[in-house]
């Protein structure tokens, strides 16, 4: 068991490409970090720079209090589940398992008391004499994460271990590793383009855009206070709308009506032409099911609908609006960056899935202005932020780690 | 498929089969048949004898066979087994790492695999007799690889590029140094790659004539190709097909064996070469 620690680590590529660049991130002893961002945004290089299998151009790799920059792979005592497993096909599950152990010459006794034990944490005890070939995709992954474990290594290294595995499965193994790391308390390291999975296993997620670090948070903070526009647009799905607005004298004036911001808000917005309003899909709601009480928290506001999508436990319409060609070609650059495509400007927001609004219809919304984020369009800085809370935030969840790490080590040593 | 495309299809394989197995078969036919029967203008023996091969296992001919058949499995297997070992680091670097003139060093093999033996014959005829290097099985084995290692290194690279770098790199995670990475997963994953090949290079080496009849003079060296142009009849008059049919049966044994035991694996070989990660 190690910390991380990465100081201003660069990777250049022969053409002089910054892949990663200038990246400071430490990683405590046990804790599971999420490496995310969009493809070609250096969060699986960083990851084979922590293992050893792509040169560090600059910076300090310190891992347990040692230097490894220079350490070849097998020196470092890390452990990694490729996107593909990279099981050996020619041996069976059993030998791929104690492989490591082979390695490191360990005797046969223990090589087996070892193998076992790792397998009954994964369940693979009756297909421990198969060959890879023979397992489907869930049990293939099973192996290439008994591989990892039955070492004892300083952490373990994930490269977007779920892609290749079907929906259903993958939400059943998102479950098993959250548990599996729990339970072994060993520093963790998982990449992932998929927000689902950086927001449901990380204890801090660390958001990565062209190499550079955006964001290094709990999840819940990169949700409630995203640094940037960056951030606020790729964690959370379906995605946090951005109206184009203009704000003076603490008004915003967005297509959807005016919005009065609070005096410490107001502030730190001050007079701008064009600002981009972010609204989570979830604070809106059909105005019609919105409780009395509430109503005067937010804005009111009609429109028509273009498309609902009915999902049973919820419902989203969409809304077209108008903007200006200015803020079209940031929304469309935005949307290019987060790896999408912004085909027209519209928002989506989430109703109750009661609610009567149907495709077409003109209806009236509301929408809960407490907790809206003010961008800047130019720099994308979130000028709403609200860094002390969102450091609480932070510090919440990990106390909250910490309380389970003890309660799953009591319960395993139980 | 209807009867009559299945009747159709059948004919068309049992004909390209007769074609392409008649000659072997008339070669066994003659290895059969008495001296005095070989004219005798049928396909079959008149009565079957054994008497071609006592020639050459027991008999006048035993001492210019049984040692080339000796020289030929050697030196056939010494240079099968160092193309396939040099030729496997060769193409392991090729398939993995990016150095200057890779290029030039698959050219160059092909280059090699397409020159003619015949042009080169004489002058290596020449410094094999300056450097004591004719007549010996050396001096066999440093030509064959000639042949054996350029299509060793062309296949065998094709092999390695199949395999998923991953594999290697999940091995030097696992606490492999790269020596052991190759050893214990790239070649068990490349074995079949290894297989065929180890029986194309094998076969390059075994047909050869051109060098067996230039570089070699006595039966301390002299492969089996090149004996069998040196039988000889019972009598000046009388040219020796039966013994010669005869050694080439037996020749041909081995390679017949070597492919019915490898027949899976050379198929899985050269149709796919692939190995699923």
């Amino acid at each position: 068991m190690a910390a991380i620690e990465m100081s201003h680590i660069v990777k250049r590529y022969g053409d002089g490409f910054p892949a990663v660049n200038d990246v400071s991130l430490d990683i405590a002893d046990g804790e599971f970090m999420i490496l995310v961002g969009p493809s070609g945004c250096g969060k699986s290089t960083l990851l084979r720079m922590i293992v050893g299998l792509e040169d560090i151009t600059s910076g300090d790799m310190v891992i347990g209090g040692t230097r490894v920059n220079d350490k070849a792979p097998r020196d470092r005592n890390l452990s990694m589940v490729f996107q593909n497993y990279a099981l050996y096909p020619h041996l069976s599950v059993y030998e791929n398992i104690a492989f490591p152990l082979r390695l490191a010459k360990v005797p046969d006794e223990e090589v087996r008391r070892k193998v076992e034990e790792s397998a009954n944490i994964l369940e693979l005890h009756e297909h421990l004499q198969r060959k890879p070939a023979n397992l489907s995709g869930g049990q293939r992954q099973r192996v290439a994460m008994g591989r990892a474990i039955v070492r004892q290594a300083d952490a373990f290294l994930f490269d977007e271990p779920l892609s290749n595995l079907d929906a259903k499965l993958r939400g059943q193994m998102r479950a098993e590793i959250a548990r599996l790391q729990r339970r072994l308390g060993i520093t963790t390291v998982y990449v992932t383009h998929d927000q689902t999975e950086a927001m449901t296993l990380g204890d801090r997620v660390c958001v990565l855009k062209k190499g550079i670090i955006q964001q290094v948070a709990s999840p819940r903070e990169l949700y409630e206070q995203p640094a940037n526009l960056f951030v606020a647009g790729f964690i959370g799905s379906p995605p946090m709308n951005f109206l184009p607005a203009s704000a003076s004298g603490g008004k915003l004036d967005t297509p959807f009506g005016s919005i009065q911001l609070d005096e410490t808000r107001a502030s730190k917005v001050g007079d701008r032409d064009l600002v981009l309003v972010g609204v989570r899909p979830e604070m809106f709601e059909d105005a019609s099911l919105v409780d009395e009480a509430l109503l005067d928290k937010g804005a009111r506001f009609t429109a028509q609908v273009d498309v609902t999508e009915w999902l049973g436990d919820s419902q989203y319409a969409y809304i077209p609006y108008e903007s200006s060609p200015e803020a079209a070609a940031k929304l469309k650059e935005l949307a290019q960056e987060l790896d999408g495509d912004q085909l027209r400007t519209q928002a989506i927001v989430s109703i109750d899935s009661t609610s009567r609004i149907r495709e077409g219809n003109e209806a009236e919304f509301w929408f809960d202005t407490r907790k809206i984020h003010v961008f800047d369009p130019q720099s994308g800085e979130n000028l709403t932020r609200d860094v002390e809370a969102g450091a609480e935030l932070t510090r919440q969840a990990s106390e909250d780690r910490k309380a389970q790490v003890e309660r799953a080590r009591a319960k395993a040593s139980a | 498929m209807s009867t009559r495309e299945k009747v159709g299809w059948g004919i068309g394989g049992l004909l390209i089969i007769v074609y392409c197995l008649f000659p072997i078969a008339w070669i066994v036919s003659l290895s059969f048949k008495s001296s005095a029967d070989i004219s005798n203008g049928e396909f079959l023996p008149t009565t079957a004898t054994s008497e071609n091969y006592d020639t050459i296992l027991t008999g006048d001919a035993a001492e210019l066979f049984l040692p080339a058949l000796r020289n030929s499995f050697g030196i056939c297997l010494i240079a099968t087994a160092l193309a396939c070992l040099l030729a496997m680091f060769a193409a392991y670097a090729i398939a993995r790492l990016d150095f200057r003139g890779k290029k030039l060093i698959l050219s160059t093999a092909l280059a090699v695999a397409i020159f003619p033996v015949i042009s080169i014959v004489t002058p290596l005829f020449n410094l094999w007799r300056e450097i004591g290097l004719y007549d010996t099985w050396l001096g066999l084995i440093l030509p064959y690889l000639s042949l054996t290692l350029p299509i060793s290194i062309w296949t065998l690279s094709a092999f390695f590029r199949e395999i998923p770098w991953e594999m290697e790199q999940a091995a030097q995670v696992d606490g492999a140094t790269p020596w052991q990475a190759f050893r214990k997963v790239i070649v068990p994953l490349a074995a079949p790659g290894v297989f065929t090949t180890a029986i194309i290079a094998f076969f390059l080496a075994w047909n050869d004539f051109v060098y067996g009849i230039s570089l070699t003079s006595t039966s301390a060296s002299r492969p089996v190709p090149a004996a069998l142009g040196l039988f000889t009849g019972a009598s000046q008059f009388e040219s020796p097909t039966g013994p010669i049919a005869a050694a080439a049966v037996i020749v041909t044994i081995p390679v017949v064996v070597l492919v019915l035991i490898f027949q899976r694996r050379i198929v899985a070989g050269l149709t796919n070469g692939a190995v699923k990660g």
